[in-house]
């Protein structure tokens, strides 16, 4: 009401003014749905992404990805990092005319610890939230941890007096038998307001003219539609029925840039797609190689490694668009100073594989999605193929992510020899790649490792990692990050092929910042 | 009569637990639903929790008896991606897919029975011939192909109608939305019924052509026209009506296909029917909305047919007398 009237005012003096901050209906399509509006149903970046226009975090991340105050104004470290106090934003209000205040901030703690949240690691399990006054809280650890604010920009605020006039208090499970109304309903602090919602189909996000501060976009209405069909999705582009699309598939990025109309924003994208070898049993499930397995010697990870020719996968597969990586994180997540692929090289391979016993080379089973990442299935044909000049026969196994997720997980009992996949540290910290995917998994009481398919490990890296969950000094934090990657990629632990590229269509009428974990945010967008 | 009914009733309950067997057999090989509700970095604990909670730890035979014990009480259950009740997504999406099923149908006869009946009359033309070819590639070229090739003649260089969605729609009542009250809602309904209806349309064609033909051979028509009728009321008087017998078994049948195969279509032109819903919960292994959706069309087939068995039966004196003989 207020921006109406203000937009009307400089009207009488200013048209032109007034015509420039002209408010814009934005129309966006992304290949996945929208599903459920519960902000702690499911930790998937596009949903994060949508709910970040409803919703907002005690921080957030700039365009650049660094941290910033949002609903804390600042917060204070103990010296013992054993206590966090947080200082709330004054006078914020929930969309639906709650005050924001620190019984928010707690109730939503306890929410997101609740069975049935996705999003339990947003706050160590064992820490408690203490309400000091209306807008200071406390957050008292069991351990220092230096990184606890890290995933906070989607852990959503929510509002204690909605959810429990709502009966939303907990959150949304799977097995939920009756739907929730925080599924179908959002009440944040944020940007923009869900204005309707139909699952799947369509959902419509209005401006919140109440914001705690000016909304750098000039939008007035978001209006989002599903398209899963690549091809749908690029025509209604170019058509200019939609503003914005995500993703562009790579074989149509020529095509929209030659349009006219559209044209697509890429830039790398924090995903690393790896390749891991099962370095645990003692024989292989798919193998041609009894009694022993082949991936224990290091020989021939190494023959595997420098078998793989990067730049053909970049240039043929991805068409340009990947960095080919020498770690298991993208360069804007830890620097890749004094880090270097082993050199492509087919002799050498050949070699190495003949010192480890196999002249002829041997037969493996691969595994690979082929709907979860850019070309994943092309870029294992391509393994395939090279591989195959060193005499290694892979029989692959490429599949939907349903299957093959299924297969090669935890619990499918980690049913895989050689395989293809990608992971970006939910914390955007070190700690998350070392801890999840290097650390070793023969604890079973402990999560540390569970993802590590292939079961690589290194008991000298599990104790850096213990000890860089704690440290507190930045510079000490990195030595010690850099030393555990330098052991686990000396010892060959994975195979990191590159970090893919985001590729997102927009039209030529709208600007949008790309921030490199592929949220799409329209806060940051402006359109003529 | 009332024997012959409930023997047919009692059939097409063994056909729908029979598709349920079947259906539930195969969900064991789409993979692991729980992978794709949580994130990769999920514990593996929470994992195992959810996995028990929604049952997917029991035998089975457990979750089939399950399954047919809430089915036949009309419980489908909850949507693992979209935590809603499936009844309610599956009526939310109804109208669209049965809107679009209505159009193409109505495409497929309209088209369908002049263009046969054209190429029977006048079967040496040149038009005839082309129609010939037209019927030929929409009986050969896959739906999907023909929707992507109509996006981009229609919606990208002409830019006349829409590429996706079902355009503005209204409420009527508590569930129903339709598009055919608004125009946008019109234009988006063109090309994804053309799609859909091609391959029904060269079919009635087809089956238009080699009856009129048939039928203008008989005997009666050379004696109709003997008493010096006008060609025209041959044509259509005689010949045509003594065609659509058949055409309207075919039709009816077809409209059980149209409905359970709009899937691809659906798709292609992001319709939010009930066909794109089962095509996205196969992707991310919903078994509750997969598990309905088939029922709901074998429900439909089996209705359909069961129809068709008690028309034939009311029509058909011979067939009566054989009823009634068992």
């Amino acid at each position: 009401m207020s921006f109406r009237s203000t937009c009307l005012a400089a009207a009488a003096v200013l048209a032109l003014m007034c015509g420039a901050a002209q408010a814009q209906t934005l129309r966006y399509a992304n290949q996945g749905e929208l599903k459920s509006l519960d902000p702690y149903t499911v930790n998937e970046t596009t949903t994060n992404a949508h709910l970040g226009h409803p919703y907002e975090g005690l921080t957030a991340r700039g365009k650049d990805l660094k941290i910033e105050p949002a609903l804390a104004e600042k917060w204070e470290i103990s010296p013992d990092g054993l206590k966090w106090r947080l200082y709330l934003r004054k006078g914020v209000k929930f969309q639906g005319g709650e005050d924001f205040t620190a019984d928010d901030v707690i109730f939503s703690s306890e929410r997101v610890r609740a069975p049935g949240s996705n999003f339990t690691t947003r706050v160590p399990t064992d820490s408690k939230f203490v309400k000091v006054d209306d807008y200071t809280v406390d957050v008292i650890l069991t351990s220092p941890n230096p990184i606890l604010n890290a995933q906070w920009d989607t852990w959503y605020i929510m509002s204690k007096k909605w959810a429990e006039a709502n009966n939303a208090v907990a959150p949304t499970p799977a097995a939920a038998t009756t739907p929730s109304f925080a599924s179908l309903n959002a009440n944040g602090t944020g940007p923009f307001k869900i204005e309707s919602h139909q699952p799947g189909v369509k959902t419509v996000f209005k401006r919140n003219e109440n914001y705690w501060k000016p909304i750098e976009s000039n939008l007035k209405e978001i209006i989002f539609t599903p398209i899963s069909s690549d091809a749908t999705r690029v025509a209604a582009l170019l058509s200019g029925e939609v503003d914005v699309i995500e993703p562009v598939p790579v074989q149509d990025i020529q095509r929209v840039n030659a349009s006219g109309n559209a044209q697509v924003l890429t830039g790398p994208e924090l995903r690393t797609i790896y390749l891991g070898m099962d370095q645990i049993r003692d024989e292989l499930l798919e193998s041609n190689v009894k009694g022993k397995n082949p991936f224990k010697d290091i020989r021939v990870r190494q023959a595997f490694y420098q078998a793989i020719d990067i730049e053909t996968i970049k240039s043929r597969v991805m068409r340009g668009l990947s960095t080919p990586s020498a770690l298991m994180i993208a360069p804007e997540l830890f620097s890749h100073a004094g880090f270097t692929r082993p050199k492509f090289d087919v002799e050498a391979s050949k070699k190495l594989l003949a010192e480890a016993g196999y002249p002829s080379g041997f037969e493996v089973g691969m595994d690979c999605p082929n709907d979860r990442y850019v070309n994943d299935g092309q870029i294992c044909q391509a393994i395939v193929g090279m591989l195959a000049r060193v005499g290694v026969k892979i029989n692959l196994n490429a599949q939907p992510k349903g299957q093959y997720f299924a297969k090669v997980l935890k619990s499918g009992g980690y049913k895989t020899s050689f395989f293809l996949l990608g992971w970006t540290p939910g914390t955007f910290d070190s700690h998350n790649v070392l801890n999840d995917i290097i650390g070793c998994r023969d604890n079973p009481n402990s999560s540390r490792g569970e993802t590590n398919l292939g079961g690589y490990c290194s008991k000298a890296v599990d104790a850096l990692t213990d000890k860089i969950l704690v440290e507190s000094d930045t510079a000490k934090r990195n030595e010690m990050i850099k030393e555990a990657y330098k052991i686990s990629t000396d010892e060959i632990g994975y195979i990191p092929l590159h970090q893919q590229a985001l590729a997102w269509g927009v039209s030529k009428k709208v600007k949008l910042a790309q921030r490199a974990d592929n949220s799409v945010l329209f806060y940051y967008a402006t359109k003529e | 009569m009332l024997a012959f009914i409930l023997r047919r009733l009692f059939q097409s309950l063994l056909v729908m637990l029979a598709v349920a067997l079947i259906a539930f057999t195969m969900f064991r090989f789409v993979g692991d639903p729980v992978n794709q509700l949580v994130s990769l970095d999920t514990p593996a604990a929470q994992v195992a929790e959810i996995r028990r909670s929604l049952g997917l730890d029991d035998p089975v035979v457990v979750q089939f008896l399950r399954y047919i014990y809430n089915a036949a009480r009309l419980e489908f259950g909850v949507s693992y991606q979209f935590r809603l009740p499936v009844i309610s997504l599956l009526g939310e999406r109804a109208p669209a897919t049965l809107e679009l099923a209505f159009m193409s149908a109505l495409f497929s006869l309209a088209v369908g029975i002049p263009m046969g009946v054209y190429t029977a009359l006048r079967r040496d033309s040149w038009l005839a011939k082309i129609f010939q070819a037209v019927s030929l590639v929409g009986i050969s070229l896959p739906t999907f192909l023909i929707g992507i090739l109509l996006i981009y003649l229609f919606s990208v260089t002409l830019g006349w109608l829409p590429s996706f969605g079902r355009g503005d729609v209204v409420k009527i009542g508590s569930w129903w939305t339709t598009g055919l009250l608004t125009g946008s809602g019109w234009k988006a309904l063109i090309l994804p019924s053309i799609t859909l209806g091609l391959f029904q349309m060269t079919l009635i064609m087809r089956l238009v052509r080699a009856e009129m033909l048939e039928v203008l051979r008989t005997d009666y028509i050379k004696f109709a026209r003997a008493r010096g009728l006008k060609t025209r009321a041959v044509h259509f008087g005689h010949a045509l009506k003594n065609t659509l017998v058949p055409v309207i078994t075919i039709a009816g049948l077809q409209l059980g296909s149209i409905i359970a195969f709009a899937i691809i279509t659906e798709t292609v032109f992001q319709w939010p029917g009930m066909g794109l819903l089962f095509l996205k919960a196969v992707q991310q292994i919903d078994i509750p909305i997969m598990a309905a959706y088939l029922m709901l069309i074998s429900f439909l087939f089996v209705s359909i047919n069961l129809i068709v068995d008690l028309l034939y039966a009311a029509v058909d004196p011979r067939l009566r007398a054989t009823i009634g003989a068992h």
